[in-house]
C-alpha cells in the first residue's frame, strides 16, 4: 500500500473544542497525524488548520470527507505538493564547542539558518523550508550533539491566487 | 422581557414542537425541572429510573417517529450514565437532544462536585455537541442543535448548560422554527450513470439500509424494484422499510441474515445500496463479498461513499429523491432467469429446519405475530432475540422495529420500547432475553407507573446465548461466563414491580398468556422458557462469506 503524505488545509470556526473535534476525528478513526499546526486567519472568526498525514489514496480521501463532516468545519482542501509552498521552522540547540564551533557555524550558513543564542555550551539555531531541508539539517547537526528541539510542523499554502475562503 | 436560562430551555423546546422529554432530576438542572414543573401542561416529563433508559425512551421516540427525541439529566454521573443511549443513537443515526446540567461556569475544571467535562466525553459519539456558558446564546444554541440533529444524516446533539446560565436572565424572542436545511440531490449524470447499470444488470439485488426509514423511502425502494423486477434485501437497520410480505422482499442479508436474501446477494451482478454502509456485520469478509457484483451506493452522508467497501459507483443525496428520479429514468423489465434462481434459493430456504412443536424462539414469534396487528411496535434487546426477531417478524409498515443496530446496547429495549410508544400510542411488544432484561429491567418502574401498554416477552434460556453461542461453535463449548445459573423469578419480579408477571414454557400457554397481555392496559411479563441450546442460524462466521455460511449444527 503506498503511503504516501497528504497536506489538508481545513478552515475552521474559531471556538472553543475545535482542534480536538478535528484532532479527535483522526485518532478515533485510525488515521495518523504527522504535523497538525493551527492558528487565526485573516477573519478572528476562523482559523486554519494544517495537518499532514500519511495513507493512500482512499484514506486522503475518507480523511477529506470525514473532516468536512464536522459542524464546526467550513471548508477542506487537499493541497497538492506540486501547487503548495510549504514551510516548517525548527529551533535547534546543538552543543558548542571549540572544535566543531566553526562545523557548526558552516552548516549553518549554507541551510540560512540563523543564530539566535549563543553560550559557551550551546548555541541555538533557527530554521525555516520544507520539510525535508529541515530534516536533512537535523541528520547534519546530529553528530554535534542535539541537546533539544522544537519543531512548528507544517504550514502550507496553495500557489497563485486560489484561497481557502468560505462562501 | 427577560426571562430566565431554564425558562428559555422551555420557550424553546415548545419552539421546536416538543411536547415530551425524558430524563431524570439532579442538583445541576434542578432549576429546569423547576421550569418543568411550571410548564406540564404543554411539557410532559417522563421520569425514567435511571438516566440510561431516558436516553434510550428518547432515542425508541425518534425512532418510531422520526422527531428529534429530547432527554435530559444532571451533571456528573447523570451526564454519563446517558453516554451509552447516546452513543446508540449516533451509531444508528437517530436524531436526539440530550441536555445536561453543570456545574456554574465558575466552579467549571476544578473537578467540583459532580462536575464532568461531558462535552469531551460525547465529542466522539455526537454529531455536535455545545457548552454553554452565555445565556444570551442559550436558545440559538439550542434551535442550532435541533437543527443539527435532524438535518442529513440524523444523530444526537449534546447540550450543557452551566447552572448560572439557567438561572440567569436575558431577553427571549420566539422564533418559528426553521425549515429544514434543503438536503443534498443526487447529480442528473451520476443517477444516469446508475440508471445505465440497472438495466444492464442482469442479477440486480437492492440492499435496504436503515437510511431507507430515515429518508421515508420506503414506497420509493418498492417501486423501483417493481420495475426493474429486483429483489429487495436489507440490512438490520432497514427492517421494515419495506413490507416482509412484499414477493420481492428477501428480508435482511448478512451475519445472521437470511439465506436466500444473503445468497442471492452474494451471486448478484449488480449492488445497489441504499442508505446503508456496508458494516462488517453486513458483509462478512469484504474481499470476498459479492464477489461479482457492481457496486452502486446511495447515501445522504458523502462520507459513507467509499468508506468500507470500493464502489463503483458512490452517489451523495437524498434517498427518496434519488430513488424516484432513477425509477423515472429505468424502464419496466422483468428478469424470469434471476427470479428462477431466487426460487430456487427461497426453497433451500423453505427447506431448512423450522420451527418444531416446542415453544422454540420461532414459534414464540409466530404466535405473537398473529396476535399484533401491524401498528404494533415491536421492540428488540441485543443478542439471539433480537436476531431471531428481525429474521422473523412479518413487518408491514415502516418504523416498527426499534432495535439498537450499530452499537448493539443490551439493555436498549425497554426504555425505547417506552419512548416508542409514548410517541406513537401504538400497543408495543419487547422482545428481549434474559440477558438483556436483567441490564435496565429497572425501567419496569417506569413502564407501571405510566401504564404503557406494552408486552415484555423474555426470551430466557438462562444462558447469554449469542456469546454462548460463539463459544459452542468457535471455542470447543468452553461456556466461560455465559451460564447465568440466576434464581431469579421474572414472575415475581414483575408483580414486585407492579406489573403482571405470567410465565410459559409451551406454545399454548403462551398464546394464551400473550393474547390476555396484550389486551392489558399496563405492562406484563412473560417469562419464556427456551432451550439454552437454541441456535440463530444461518450464520456467518466473523470474517467470513456466503461460501462458508452455516445453516445447521449437529450435536
Amino acid at each position: 500500500m503506498e503511503m504516501e503524505r497528504h497536506v489538508i488545509a481545513v478552515l475552521v470556526s474559531n471556538v472553543s473544542g475545535v482542534l480536538s473535534r478535528v484532532s479527535g476525528m483522526f485518532t478515533r478513526r485510525g488515521f495518523n497525524i504527522d504535523s497538525l499546526t493551527v492558528g487565526e486567519t485573516e477573519s478572528s472568526e476562523f482559523s486554519r488548520i494544517t495537518v499532514s498525514f500519511r495513507g493512500d489514496e482512499a484514506t486522503q480521501q475518507q480523511v477529506v470527507k470525514q473532516v468536512a463532516k464536522l459542524h464546526d468545519v467550513k471548508e477542506v482542501e487537499v493541497l497538492k505538493p506540486q501547487e503548495t509552498v510549504s514551510r516548517e521552522l525548527l529551533l535547534i540547540k546543538v552543543k558548542n564547542d571549540s572544535e566543531t564551533r566553526q562545523d557548526i557555524l558552516a552548516a549553518a550558513n549554507v541551510y540560512r539558518a540563523k543564530i539566535i543564542d549563543y553560550s559557551l555550551e550551546a548555541l541555538c539555531c533557527e530554521i525555516t523550508g520544507e520539510s525535508s531541508k529541515v530534516e536533512a539539517f537535523i541528520e547534519l547537526m546530529k553528530p554535534f550533539g542535539i541537546l533539544e528541539m522544537c519543531r512548528t510542523g507544517l504550514v502550507a499554502l496553495e500557489r497563485g491566487c486560489n484561497c481557502l475562503k468560505t462562501e | 422581557m427577560k426571562i430566565s436560562g431554564a425558562k428559555i430551555i422551555m420557550e424553546t423546546l415548545i419552539e421546536q414542537g416538543v411536547d415530551v422529554v425524558f430524563g431524570y432530576p439532579g442538583g445541576q438542572v434542578i432549576n429546569i425541572f423547576d421550569e418543568l414543573y411550571q410548564y406540564q401542561d404543554r411539557i410532559h416529563h417522563v421520569l425514567t429510573a435511571h438516566e440510561q433508559g431516558a436516553s434510550h425512551a428518547a432515542d425508541g421516540y425518534a425512532r418510531a417517529t422520526g422527531k428529534v427525541g429530547v432527554v435530559i439529566a444532571t451533571s456528573g454521573p447523570g451526564a454519563t450514565n446517558l453516554v451509552t443511549g447516546i452513543a446508540t443513537a449516533h451509531l444508528d443515526s437517530v436524531p436526539m437532544v440530550a441536555i445536561t446540567g453543570n456545574v456554574p461556569c465558575s466552579l467549571i475544571g476544578r473537578d467540583s462536585f459532580q462536575e464532568v467535562d461531558i462535552m469531551g466525553v460525547t465529542m466522539p459519539i455526537t454529531k455536535h455537541n455545545f457548552i454553554v456558558k452565555d445565556v444570551t446564546k442559550l436558545a440559538d444554541t439550542l434551535r442550532l442543535a435541533f437543527r443539527i440533529a435532524k438535518s442529513g444524516r440524523p444523530g444526537p446533539v449534546l447540550v450543557d448548560i452551566p447552572k448560572d446560565v439557567q438561572i440567569n436572565e436575558c431577553e427571549f424572542t420566539p422564533q418559528e422554527t426553521v425549515p429544514e436545511e434543503a438536503k443534498p440531490l443526487a447529480g442528473e449524470e451520476a443517477l444516469q450513470a446508475a440508471a445505465k447499470l440497472l438495466t444492464e444488470a442482469k442479477k440486480p439485488y437492492i440492499y435496504c439500509g436503515g437510511g431507507v426509514l430515515i429518508g421515508g423511502a420506503s414506497e420509493e425502494v418498492t417501486a423501483l424494484a417493481e420495475k426493474l423486477d429486483a429483489p429487495i434485501g436489507c440490512s438490520m437497520m432497514g427492517i421494515s422499510a419495506v413490507p416482509t410480505a412484499h414477493p420481492l422482499f428477501l428480508g435482511m442479508q448478512g451475519m445472521h441474515g437470511h439465506y436466500a436474501s444473503s445468497m442471492a446477494e452474494h451471486e448478484s451482478d449488480l449492488i445497489l445500496a441504499v442508505g446503508a454502509r456496508f458494516s462488517d456485520r453486513a458483509t462478512g469478509n469484504k474481499l470476498k463479498f459479492a464477489p461479482n457484483a457492481k457496486i452502486i451506493h446511495i447515501d445522504i452522508d458523502n462520507a459513507e461513499l467509499q468508506k468500507n467497501i470500493e464502489v463503483q459507483l458512490g452517489i451523495e443525496g437524498d434517498i427518496k429523491d434519488a430513488l424516484a428520479r432513477l425509477t423515472a429514468m429505468v424502464s419496466e423489465q422483468k428478469l424470469p432467469e434471476w427470479q428462477k434462481r431466487i426460487a430456487e434459493l427461497r426453497a433451500e430456504e423453505n427447506a431448512m429446519p423450522q420451527s418444531g412443536n416446542t415453544l422454540t424462539p420461532y414459534r414464540i414469534i409466530d404466535i405473537m405475530s398473529e396476535i399484533t396487528d401491524e401498528n404494533t411496535i415491536v421492540a428488540t434487546d441485543v443478542g439471539q432475540h433480537q436476531m431471531w426477531t428481525a429474521q422473523r417478524y412479518p413487518f408491514a409498515k415502516p418504523r416498527k422495529f426499534i432495535s439498537s443496530g450499530g452499537l448493539g446496547t443490551m439493555g436498549f429495549g425497554m426504555g425505547a420500547a417506552m419512548g416508542a410508544q409514548l410517541a406513537t400510542g401504538e400497543r408495543v411488544v419487547l422482545i428481549t432475553g434474559d440477558g438483556s432484561f436483567g441490564m435496565n429491567l429497572n425501567e419496569l418502574a417506569t413502564a407501571v407507573t405510566n401504564r404503557i401498554p406494552m408486552v415484555i416477552v423474555i426470551m430466557n434460556n438462562g444462558v447469554l446465548g449469542m456469546v454462548r453461542q460463539w463459544q459452542t461453535l468457535f471455542f470447543d463449548k468452553h461456556y466461560s461466563n455465559t451460564t447465568l445459573a440466576r434464581q431469579t423469578d421474572f414472575v415475581k419480579l414483575a408483580e414486585a414491580f407492579g406489573a403482571k408477571g405470567m410465565r410459559a414454557a409451551d406454545p399454548e400457554t403462551f398464546a394464551e398468556a400473550f393474547r390476555t397481555a396484550f389486551a392489558e392496559e399496563g405492562p406484563v411479563v412473560i417469562d419464556c422458557l427456551i432451550d439454552e441450546d437454541e441456535f440463530v442460524l444461518p450464520m456467518l462466521p466473523p470474517g467470513g462469506s456466503m461460501d462458508d455460511v452455516i445453516t445447521e449444527v449437529k450435536g
